[in-house]
């Protein structure tokens, strides 16, 4: 089943000087339970048309369905809720609140979304928990190691029970070692509870364990590979 | 929640907030503290102006302010004061004669008031008694007493015992003339008053202005807690028909308009102080929201609200300024709590101050009243400060936000 369709989606960043197409007429379709990496070289538009799916963006051309929702059609104080209820979003340098503790932190999207106090404490906690930071509860961002802060924005993305989860380079600030722990337990996530993945990579071991990989160039995919 | 992000968010830069809120503290105790002085300042003046100089109630002749004139006095004045005196909160009841005319020493002359008193009853309207700095009130001399001020004994060049002579026009306007002798000097706050008000006895007045028995020019009352003075000046009408009654506020209404403006500075002033920390805060907020472009970035992408985000600023903001406020408000309360009751001695600019009427000695004086407008002005200030860096904040585009390294 289709979650996400993408239609001949296009961007170009157009300045006085010059015109860049960031993302040309590209066009694919998302499946739930997916656990795809975007991949390309620097500049080949990987970050750009995760924001453009993500709503973070707007298209010079084309459009973006998720759910049956033509998501650019929307208002953009529409497009802020449906991001809220429909996509999480993992950042390359985490991004956590640095004056929350783990758990407020996963905590405050559920707030954002509404849920009441007791109900989001216990998701919170059993999320991170099933992140591995059952004992992190309340120590702050700046106590815990990148692959930990990670783990948090994996347990914040998934807080918000989105329809699929985003996540730019979310090794890309990680060693070796830290990569393997949110990595596998992204994959643990998406194999057990179906939960949708769309990376943009371009480290090897996220497009090891990625099932489908789609590389782009020059903002057009020139592959698109399922294992 | 967002209140407790707010919070915490202020203590990010420990050392930033800090000065912003000290700034905010001293300014917002020093407009307190002031406005507490100034308004003790005027309480003071209003205080000196019923005890020393005006009473809270006056009764006269419906003519006689208009006119100044002897001929304009109230006949029975004494029966009526007697009734008066039974009234609830009437402290005090005095009768006067009142003489606009000259005093003389043997080097000079000055127009002054005289006013021809009951020394015993003035006691318990007036308090010129209590400033007695050289002799005795009414005492130590036995015919044709006075008792002058302390500018005006300078100026006449006389001391206790020295002999002064009142020249006058009686009642048939034949020029008349009284020796008295200065049985005590008394000082106020108020130069000006002391220089030109004499007080002798009801009864030698009367005989050298050949006035009937009974009669006064004014009758002053003193009220025991100014509140009451309308309700009395109502009583006191009823039963002194044809007579002008009037309260203090009345006969001096220079004195209540000078209290509502003095009110009024006291608020563009605390305004002004305002003004000056809002654009500190303004670009300390300023700064906060460039710092945390990348994460206001990241809660726009997460999906919060732009109004949300807009609302997290302000009350960042009003809770910065409400920390700095209070604080202020807290220490310029307790300053002018101590000094409520420890007077501020301004004795070095006495010489001025007395001259306009005010005393050198200020007790300060703190209104509820005034420490929740200054409240409500300082949250004000800070709504008012958080709106541009918060306008600023909802600007952001989340996908260029999120490109910062």
């Amino acid at each position: 089943m289709n979650i996400i369709e993408i239609k001949d989606l296009v961007k170009i960043y157009d300045t006085s000087e010059i015109k860049v197409t960031a993302v040309d007429h590209i066009d694919l379709t998302f499946e739930k339970g997916e656990f795809s990496a975007v991949v390309g070289p620097s500049g080949s538009g990987k970050t750009t048309f995760l924001n453009l799916l993500g709503g973070l963006d707007r298209p010079t051309a084309g459009q973006v369905i998720i759910d049956g929702v033509d998501l650019w059609s929307l208002r953009p104080r529409q497009i802020t809720d449906f991001r809220l209820r429909n996509i999480g979003f993992v950042f390359q340098s985490y991004n956590l609140l640095p004056v929350l503790t783990a758990l407020e932190n996963v905590e405050f999207i559920m707030h954002l979304q509404g849920w009441p106090k007791a109900e989001r404490e216990k998701r919170a906690r059993e999320l991170l928990e099933a992140v591995g930071l059952g004992d992190r509860l309340h120590s702050r961002p700046g106590k815990l190691s990148g692959g930990q802060q990670q783990r948090v924005a994996v347990a914040r993305a998934l807080a918000s029970k989105p329809k699929f989860i985003l996540a730019d380079e979310p090794t890309a600030n990680l060693d070796s070692h830290a990569t393997e722990n949110p990595l596998d337990i992204m994959e643990k996530l998406n194999r057990e509870e179906g939960i949708t993945f769309i990376f943009s990579t371009h480290d090897a071991r996220v497009v090891k364990k990625a099932r489908r990989v789609i590389t782009l160039e020059d903002g057009k995919v020139i592959s698109d590979d399922n294992k | 929640m967002l209140i407790a992000v707010s919070w915490r968010n202020i203590w990010r830069s420990k050392t930033r907030s800090l000065v912003v809120i000290t700034a905010i503290t001293l300014g917002i105790m020093a407009g307190v503290f002031s406005t507490a002085f100034m308004k003790g300042m005027m309480d003071k003046r209003i205080e000196t102006a019923i005890r020393t100089e005006l009473s809270n109630i006056q009764i006269h002749d419906s003519l006689y302010r208009k006119t100044s004139e002897l001929r304009y006095y109230m006949q029975g004045g004494d029966l009526l004061a007697r009734k008066i005196d039974t009234m609830s909160h009437v402290a005090g009841v005095t009768r006067r004669i009142i003489v606009q005319s000259m005093v003389s020493s043997a080097e000079t002359g000055a127009g002054v008031k005289i006013m021809g008193i009951h020394p015993d009853d003035e006691k318990q309207v007036t308090d010129i008694a209590e400033k007695i700095v050289e002799g005795k009130y009414f005492e130590g001399i036995k015919r044709n007493p006075i008792v002058i001020g302390q500018k005006l004994a300078g100026k006449l060049n006389v001391r206790v015992r020295s002999k002064v002579v009142i020249t006058l026009q009686d009642l048939d306007n034949n020029l008349t003339a009284g020796a008295f002798r200065v049985a005590g000097i008394y000082k106020t706050s108020n130069t000006v008053y002391d220089e030109s008000n004499v007080f002798v006895r009801y009864e030698d007045l009367a005989r050298l202005t050949d006035m009937p028995a009974g009669a006064c020019h004014e009758i002053a009352i003193r009220v025991d807690n100014d509140q009451y003075t309308v309700p009395v000046q109502q009583s006191v009408k009823k039963i002194a028909p044809g007579l002008e009654v009037l309260n203090w506020k009345q006969i001096s209404p220079e004195m209540s308009y000078v209290t509502a403006v003095m009110n009024q500075y006291m608020y563009i002033f605390i305004m002004i102080i305002l003004l000056a920390l809002l654009f500190g805060i303004i670009n300390t907020m300023l700064m906060v929201i460039l710092e945390r472009h990348k994460e206001i970035g990241m809660l726009l992408a997460i999906g919060m609200s732009r109004a949300r985000i807009f609302s997290m600023i302000i009350i960042e903001t009003v809770l910065l300024s409400l920390t700095g406020g209070l604080t202020g408000i807290i220490l310029g309360t307790l300053l002018s709590k101590y000094f409520e009751v420890h007077y501020i001695d301004l004795s070095m600019f006495g010489k001025g101050l007395e001259q306009l009427g005010y005393s050198s000695l200020v007790n300060t004086c703190i209104e509820p009243e005034m420490v929740v407008s200054v409240t409500i002005m300082v949250i004000f200030t800070g709504i008012i400060a958080a709106i541009y860096p918060a306008w600023k904040a909802i600007r952001y585009d989340p996908a260029e936000a999120l490109r910062i390294e």
